[in-house]
């Protein structure tokens, strides 16, 4: 009884070990990712944002959701129609 | 010497003001409820406006829709955005109704119990009753709260012959790293109230027929039902290099109340041996036996969403997406998008791939089984093509142009086929078509000003 209490007391340790040991590897990796401030010419242009045209987007949402058993993902994917 | 540090410092200072909204449009898509949000375009100050008609139908005389849609932007001083945006919905044209095609004529009522219609021998019964206009009215509003941390509110409303769909969301937004990566995380929670035309059947139900002189009210168990969605998203927006820019995101959706449709049925269908084999199971009437389809009344949905756009050297650029979705109906999907806008000049060209793949739900069912029907011991069941195994296809084009007062000018044009499969049934029911494809064609036009 111990010794599984001991087991599963380490087992959760381990993992949150594991997980404080990626998650500072992903925000470390992240902090020498990126730009400097000056150098944001290229992304600043609109056809570099993560949803360039949101008309377009919205209404492949709309088609999608009414078509297929999945929505949202990008944003959310809420309601908002009696077609599904 | 001082004088120009300051004016330096100011330059700076207004760079970076010029970019903070530009680069918090690319990376966060949280202030949208569907992802509908206009991002921040123009200089503060102004409006900026979109406009599109969206055409959409399929082959086979089934579902056609005109959709246009116009979006209102406002950039405000201090990096405040308003969007306010209207679309207007008109739907007409025939939709399966569940049942499978057979090798005799089919008659069935309408949702409304006032009339019937017949699908000939071995066509797909669709309903062509189908007809629906809908209007949704949605205002956002995003707004920094300081150098690091930005909030973002929005309303949505729409309005169906039918249904009623009201929804709200918030979202939160911190900023890391020299504004290279942004945390994301956003609520939202929606009411849907669905008052169908001949009110809601009965779970698995026996479809009335009203020729018969079957009673179509038995069948009735109210006359509105409704539902909540409440979403959550977690996302990470990475500045990879100046050419490259990454999102991740976790979503789940959480469904509960009313998620049936109303208007689909089912087929029971003999399988006992003898001629009928395969056939339609009838009643005592002589009547083919068609039931109402019942859903759980709730789901969770879990997705995971991975984004990158990359700007080559050329000023084309490359958008690759791909979202994993699991719920607890045993569906589970893999949605890849892939988008190069091709730059010419003030002109462009992109090219868009779509491919999605899902697996049915666990209590998707093409038909019932006469032994199925008799045991009465089935609580959920939809035949509903959505809920099955299948894949779909985009293949399309866009053409944007820029003019000289920064307006722009875009049409497209996409080809969408979504293709079923599953059990091809017993006896009689192997010479019918039990999973036709789906063919649309999106068409659209949009201007920007």
């Amino acid at each position: 009884m111990n010794k599984s209490i001991k087991q599963s007391f380490s087992r959760s340790h381990l993992s949150a070990l594991t997980a404080v040991v990626l998650g500072s590897f992903v925000l470390s990796a992240c902090s020498d990712l990126g730009v400097k401030p000056w150098e944001r010419d290229v992304l600043a242009r609109p056809e570099m944002q993560l949803i360039h045209d949101p008309i377009e987007a919205g209404l492949d949402d709309h088609i999608y959701f009414s078509k297929e058993a999945s929505s949202g993902g990008r944003g959310f994917g809420g309601g908002g129609c009696g077609c599904n | 010497m001082q004088l120009m540090k300051r004016k330096t410092n100011k330059s700076n200072v207004r760079a970076i003001k010029k970019i903070a909204p530009a680069l918090a449009a690319a990376s966060c898509s949280l202030l949208s409820v569907g992802s509908g949000t206009a991002l921040a375009r123009g200089e503060a100050g102004t409006w900026d406006f979109d406009a599109a008609s969206l055409f959409y139908a399929e082959t086979d005389d089934r579902v056609s829709a005109v959709e246009p849609v116009f979006s209102a932007t406002r950039n405000f001083e201090d990096g405040e955005v308003l969007n306010l945006k209207a679309a207007y919905d008109v739907l007409t044209g025939a939709s399966p109704n569940g049942a499978t095609p057979s090798a005799t004529p089919q008659t069935f009522t309408t949702p409304s119990g006032n009339s019937t219609y017949t699908t000939d021998a071995g066509d797909a019964p669709i309903d062509d009753t189908f007809k629906d206009t809908r209007v949704a009215l949605s205002a956002s509003w995003l707004a920094p709260i300081n150098r690091d941390w930005e909030y973002s509110a929005a309303f949505y409303g729409s309005k169906e012959y039918d249904y009623l769909s009201i929804g709200t969301s918030g979202g939160i937004k911190r900023y890391l790293n020299n504004k290279n990566t942004a945390l994301n995380a956003g609520l939202s929670f929606s009411f849907d109230t669905i008052e169908p035309e001949g009110d809601i059947p009965g779970a698995l139900a026996e479809m009335p027929h009203i020729g018969s002189g079957d009673d179509f009210s038995a069948t009735r168990i109210d006359t509105s039902d409704d539902k909540t969605i409440i979403d959550a998203l977690f996302g990470v927006t990475q500045v990879i290099n100046r050419n490259t820019i990454m999102q991740f995101n976790y979503s789940v959706s959480m469904s509960d109340g009313y998620l049936t449709d109303p208007f689909k049925i089912l087929s029971v269908i003999e399988d006992t041996a003898g001629a009928n084999f395969g056939g339609n199971l009838q009643n005592g009437n002589g009547n083919n036996i068609y039931l109402y389809e019942a859903r759980p009344d709730s789901r969770i949905k879990h997705s995971l969403y991975w984004q990158t756009k990359y700007a080559l050297a050329n000023g084309d650029v490359i958008d690759g997406s791909y979202r994993f979705m699991l719920d607890d109906w045993g569906i589970n999907s893999h949605t890849f998008d892939f988008r190069y806008r091709w730059q010419l000049g003030s002109s462009y060209l992109e090219p868009h791939l779509r491919y999605y793949m899902q697996s049915e739900a666990d209590f998707y069912k093409r038909y019932i089984t006469e032994t199925e029907y008799n045991a009465g011991s089935l609580k959920e069941a939809t035949s509903d093509y959505r809920l099955g195994d299948l894949d779909g296809m985009t293949i399309g084009l866009k053409y944007g142009h820029k003019l000289d007062n920064d307006h722009e000018f875009n049409i497209r044009v996409e080809y969408y086929l979504q293709s079923n499969s599953g059990d091809n049934g017993i006896g009689l029911l192997k010479d019918q078509d039990l999973y036709p494809d789906t063919k649309a064609l999106i068409f659209q036009v949009g201007y920007s000003f």
